[in-house]
């Protein structure tokens, strides 16, 4: 006789609200005719990511597995789920932008179309929109939540597919430049699926080694086993590796700037922030749920990795002249600050490690600030779309006071300077890491700050001390939705760095694992 | 009367009025200097009564406010303030008003608008209010590392040509050392969770936390790297003469007035009380770089083609005097220390003000492109000659007590160094009167001679350090030279008068500043456990330069 799993539905509300707002954006799609699609799309979507949202901040509190004991719905998973889908909320929001490209949005309006045909000549100028990607970013965000909230192995795994494969086709929707888009879509899917191959294979390796895949078992299998035995330690490094792609952390990075590039802009946003917490939401839990009492295996292996991805971000930042690029290099860089905190754990009983409440704030700090800064840059344009490349930011200051203020306010909080929430994540993530002794990894992550500051400091230098160029780019009147996201991440990143202490004391609270 | 937030005020006004400031219409130029002259002068009230309320026999700390700011960190807004901490709050009282008159007639370069200017001026004094006044070591980083956000827009958008490498140039090698002093904030912290159970940044707690030698060293080192560079000391004094030579005129006093003597502060306030053993231990090492920049900072300073760059050069050479005086261990020597924190950025100040004075008449920053302005412009000549009096430390200047303190204060623990750093104090005639000499005296030469009669051209314009030098260094051939040059203006008058008047006053009179100083000197030399009659247990003698 097979028992049905148990299933709560109430915990599972933020999952059901996002994957039900997808399929209902699918049928919409199909049955809806073309002129009203577009804004009922948006709605769906808007309607689905923020009742995630708000579901899961009314979970807050809740300690409990379910679903047959495959999802776990604990502090940091309804944190990152709540963080995730607000963040997701705000790059749709930037999807919907119309007013800012003079052809009505920033995604090409017949994918299949090949670029450069006179079909897809005739297209650019068509007001024709495309509406798929709100149904297949809103899968993504679904995916994500997914992700930090799995509590097994394999639907880990599903939940990193779930949330991939919408995102490889969206990176290759832009409506200027496809070639260079769909380069980068391709470059990603072929990557991203070398990433997940090694992930199921680390999975395989770990089930053999402990005969289970539930994090919990493999915790248990782990701990008994004194030298954790080589099929365990292999496959723990394939499954990080896996996620390790997905966070942009060097040496795993090398997708990063050409999609960055490549993707539409909003679709950038969209990867810089929910992907990151997702991704690091899911080495939060592997790392410390199922190898917990084996620290010691992957401590030394994440130690390295986080020099490494904070010396190549920063460094390799220097030479970018594409701000597109150069915040991807900056995400690597933050990524490694991100490592940072991962490795405060330790300090705390039970499973409370001290770096998670840290980490998660920084993620959500580093979110609302970089999709900021990539809404600024969908602002700033010339006839050819966005101007991305550096010099044609010089004077902007002059052009725009306002849009250079605002973003470099945005810089100036992925420095880490004072009174802005990048300072106070840092603070938080390099606090944690001291605390567990790791202070030379910190004194490298200070010197990794001071060298990124310098490209983030060569944009205001731009901006405001230079002359502007005679046929420099324009900055376009933002529409509603990208106003909205602008005025939220500006708030929140003066916020949270001026008077953190609630959101702190969220992330703290809500810094325990069940399971 | 005590308790009224005073600290907290002179934080907050300032900041309002920057945010007032930059909520100006366009084109109201005129009232947003009003506005700042007004804010600043509202501070430097505020800064004389809170000297009035401050009771120079009580508590370490007072005028004290406290508020939970970032429990999670266990961070409070805690602002007080010891006598030193005052002095440099009057320091900044007078010397931002004074600032914002010398800048009045300042001309933007380029179209920006000269609000931007003001609204930074005055955030960063709502700053540097702050880093002197905090009492939470957090906090302190806080206003350490914002205090480079308003200068850095200052020196960018304001400055001379090279505005942009020397404005890159200080954030960066601030923010690097700020960020060495980062981690030491946050080693601090997770050891005195370990020793107090919980973890704190209020510095009274942390003056009693027993900190193991080795990593007293390393925390030492943290803080005091930051403070070096940001005093400037000598290997990390490279981005001073670049910041202070592009800088705009008003920008370069309180560069070196004020921003700088954080540094300085900052080894009285945390390096000595927070790592007595420490920093009794390396003490020699930092006498080796403070006198190498004594004599260095002279003899480059000598050198010098450019008047600001010279000036900033002095200025190196000064904190090597005050890193003497506080690395001495004697109350005499610390409280000469400190005196000549606000000294030095009263007569530097000076020095800075009536160089740019100059140069607005001039348009070039070379001393190669002025001679004899003394004839034409006595009054001119008369305060370049205080500035200098007061820079070489003559005695009836305010300059002369304090580094009479530092040498006498020094000697009995410190005399090979401080015999050393008396070499310094002739170098330091050399490099003023041959200033002096070449500008004021001498065949009128330069770009203010007056140009042939056809072809009349402007020579005096109120650029600033701003505008490029462009000198024209083509003397007319025949007809004996006559310089055009006009004195000083009313408003240029009302700028110098007060600064002379505190040059000669502090000289002859600098009782009551050293009588709010020493108390709390001597509570820091407990701390350090040095011996304040001035013999330190250390055998005196180590390495030299």
């Amino acid at each position: 006789m097979i028992e049905a799993p148990d299933l709560s539905l109430a915990a599972l509300a933020p999952l059901l609200f996002v994957f039900g707002a997808a399929c209902v954006g699918v049928l919409v799609e199909a049955f809806a005719p073309r002129d009203v699609r577009h804004p009922v799309q948006v709605a769906i979507a808007l309607v689905g990511t923020l009742g995630g949202l708000v579901t899961s901040l009314l979970l807050a509190g809740e300690r409990q597995v379910t679903a047959g004991g495959a999802l776990a719905v604990d502090g940091p998973a309804v944190f990152l789920e709540a963080t995730i889908a607000g963040l997701g909320a705000l790059s749709l929001l930037l999807f919907a932008e119309r007013s800012l490209d003079p052809a009505r949005s920033a995604f090409v309006a017949a994918a299949a179309v090949p670029a450069g045909s006179p079909r897809d000549r005739e297209l650019m100028t068509a007001p024709r929109v495309q509406t798929e990607v709100y149904p297949l970013a809103t899968f993504a965000i679904g995916g994500m939540m997914l992700f930090v909230a799995a509590n097994d192995l394999l639907v880990m795994f599903v939940a990193l597919e779930v949330l991939s494969l919408p995102l490889y086709l969206i990176s290759g929707l832009a409506r200027r430049r496809r070639l260079l888009s769909q380069e980068a879509a391709v470059k990603y899917f072929l990557l991203g699926a070398f990433a997940s191959a090694f992930f199921l294979y680390g999975l395989a390796l770990v089930y053999g080694a402990t005969g289970s895949i539930r994090l919990s078992a493999i915790r248990e299998a782990s701990a008994g086993e004194a030298g954790g035995g080589v099929l365990l330690v292999l496959g723990l490094a394939l499954l990080v590796v896996g996620l390790l792609f997905k966070a942009s952390v060097a040496p795993f990075h090398a997708w990063t700037p050409d999609v960055y590039q490549g993707a539409p802009t909003p679709v950038t946003a969209f990867m810089a922030a929910c992907t990151k917490v997702a991704a690091f939401g899911a080495i939060l839990r592997l790392l410390y749920v199922a190898f917990g009492t084996s620290e010691w295996t992957w401590r030394p292996l994440v130690y390295g990795i986080a020099i490494v991805s904070m010396v190549v971000g920063a460094v390799l930042g220097l030479t970018q002249t594409d701000l597109k690029r150069m915040l991807a290099y900056s995400s690597i860089a933050h990524a490694g600050f991100l490592l940072t905190g991962v490795l405060g754990y330790g300090s705390g009983p039970d499973g409370t490690g001290s770096g998670l409440g840290p980490t998660m704030f920084y993620l959500l700090a580093y979110g609302l600030t970089t999709i900021g800064a990539f809404a600024v840059l969908t602002l700033v344009r010339d006839g050819d779309g966005e101007a991305t490349h550096l010099s044609q930011w010089a004077g902007l200051g002059r052009r725009s006071t306002l849009t250079a203020a605002v973003m470099a306010l945005f810089l100036l909080a992925l420095a880490g300077i004072p009174l802005t929430s990048g300072f106070t994540g840092k603070f938080a993530v390099f606090r944690a890491a001291i605390d567990d002794g790791a202070w030379p990894l910190v004194l490298v992550a200070l010197l990794a700050s001071a060298v990124a500051a310098f490209f983030y400091l060569r944009v205001i230098v731009l901006m405001y001390f230079s002359e502007p160029a005679v046929d420099g780019p324009t900055v376009g009147v933002p529409g509603l939705p990208t106003t909205l996201v602008l005025a939220v991440t500006v708030t929140a990143t003066v916020v949270l760095g001026v008077v953190p202490g609630a959101v702190l004391d969220l992330a703290e609270g809500a810094a325990r694992f069940v399971g | 009367m005590s308790d009224f937030p005073f600290l907290l005020a002179m934080i907050a006004v300032p900041a309002v009025g920057a945010a007032a400031v930059t909520a100006l219409p366009k084109g109201r130029e005129q009232t947003a200097r009003q506005l700042s002259l007004g804010v600043s002068l509202v501070v430097l009230l505020l800064a004389v009564l809170a000297t009035i309320a401050f009771d120079v026999g009580g508590e370490r700390f007072q005028l004290t406010t406290s508020v939970s700011w970032i429990p999670d960190f266990g961070v409070d807004f805690a602002l007080g303030v010891d006598g030193i901490a005052l002095v440099m709050l009057l320091l900044i009282g007078v010397l931002v008003p004074v600032v914002v008159v010398a800048s009045w007639r300042e001309e933007p370069t380029g179209r920006r608008s000269m609000r931007a200017f003001w609204a930074w001026l005055l955030l960063l004094e709502s700053l540097m209010v702050g880093v002197f006044a905090a009492t939470d070591v957090f906090l302190f980083y806080v206003f350490f590392e914002a205090m480079l956000v308003p200068m850095y827009f200052l020196i960018g958008s304001f400055g001379g040509p090279r505005r942009q490498y020397a404005a890159v140039k200080f954030f960066l090698y601030s923010l690097v050392g700020g960020l060495v002093m980062l981690a030491a904030v946050i080693g601090l912290y997770v050891v005195s969770a370990n020793e107090l159970g919980e973890g704190t940044f209020a510095f009274d707690a942390l003056r009693q936390v027993e900190i193991d030698p080795g990593v007293q060293k390393l925390l030492f080192l943290g803080f005091f790297v930051a403070f070096a560079i940001k005093a400037p000391l000598v290997p990390f004094h490279t981005w001073l003469p670049d910041s202070g030579a592009e800088a705009p005129i008003g920008g370069a006093v309180l560069l070196v007035g004020v921003l700088d003597k954080v540094g300085t502060f900052g080894f009285i306030r945390y390096c000595l009380p927070l790592f007595p053993d420490a920093s009794r231990e390396l003490a020699p090492y930092v006498l080796v770089l403070a006198v190498a920049g004594i004599l260095y900072a002279a003899l480059l300073a000598m050198g010098q083609s450019d008047m600001k760059r010279l000036v900033s050069y002095t200025s190196i050479a000064h904190f090597g005097f005050i890193a003497l005086g506080i690395f001495a261990f004697t109350t005499e020597a610390t409280t000469g220390a400190v005196l000549y924190m606000v000294n030095h950025g009263i007569a530097t100040g000076l020095l800075f003000l009536v160089v740019g004075m100059l140069i607005a008449r001039g348009g070039s920053r070379l001393v190669g492109d002025y001679g004899g302005v003394a004839a034409q412009a006595p009054l001119l000549a008369g305060v370049f000659l205080v500035a200098g009096l007061a820079s070489l430390a003559l005695p009836g200047t305010n300059s002369f007590v304090s580094e009479f303190l530092v040498l006498i204060g020094s000697f009995p623990t410190r005399p090979v160094f401080t015999v050393l750093a008396t070499v310094g104090i002739v170098l330091a005639a050399l490099y003023v009167l041959l200033l002096y000499q070449r500008t004021m005296h001498g065949p009128p030469r330069g770009v203010l001679l007056e140009p042939a009669p056809e072809a009349p051209a402007p020579t005096t314009g109120g650029g600033g350090g701003a505008t490029a030098a462009t000198a024209t260094l083509e003397a007319p051939a025949a007809a004996p030279a006559r310089l055009r040059v006009r004195d000083l203006s009313r408003r240029e008058l009302a700028v110098a008068a007060p600064m002379v008047a505190l040059v000669i006053a502090l000289g002859v009179y600098p009782q009551p500043l050293i009588d709010l100083i020493e108390p709390a000197v001597a509570a820091t030399m407990s701390d350090v456990g040095a011996d304040p009659a001035g013999v330190s247990p250390e055998a005196p003698v180590e390495g030299t330069d």
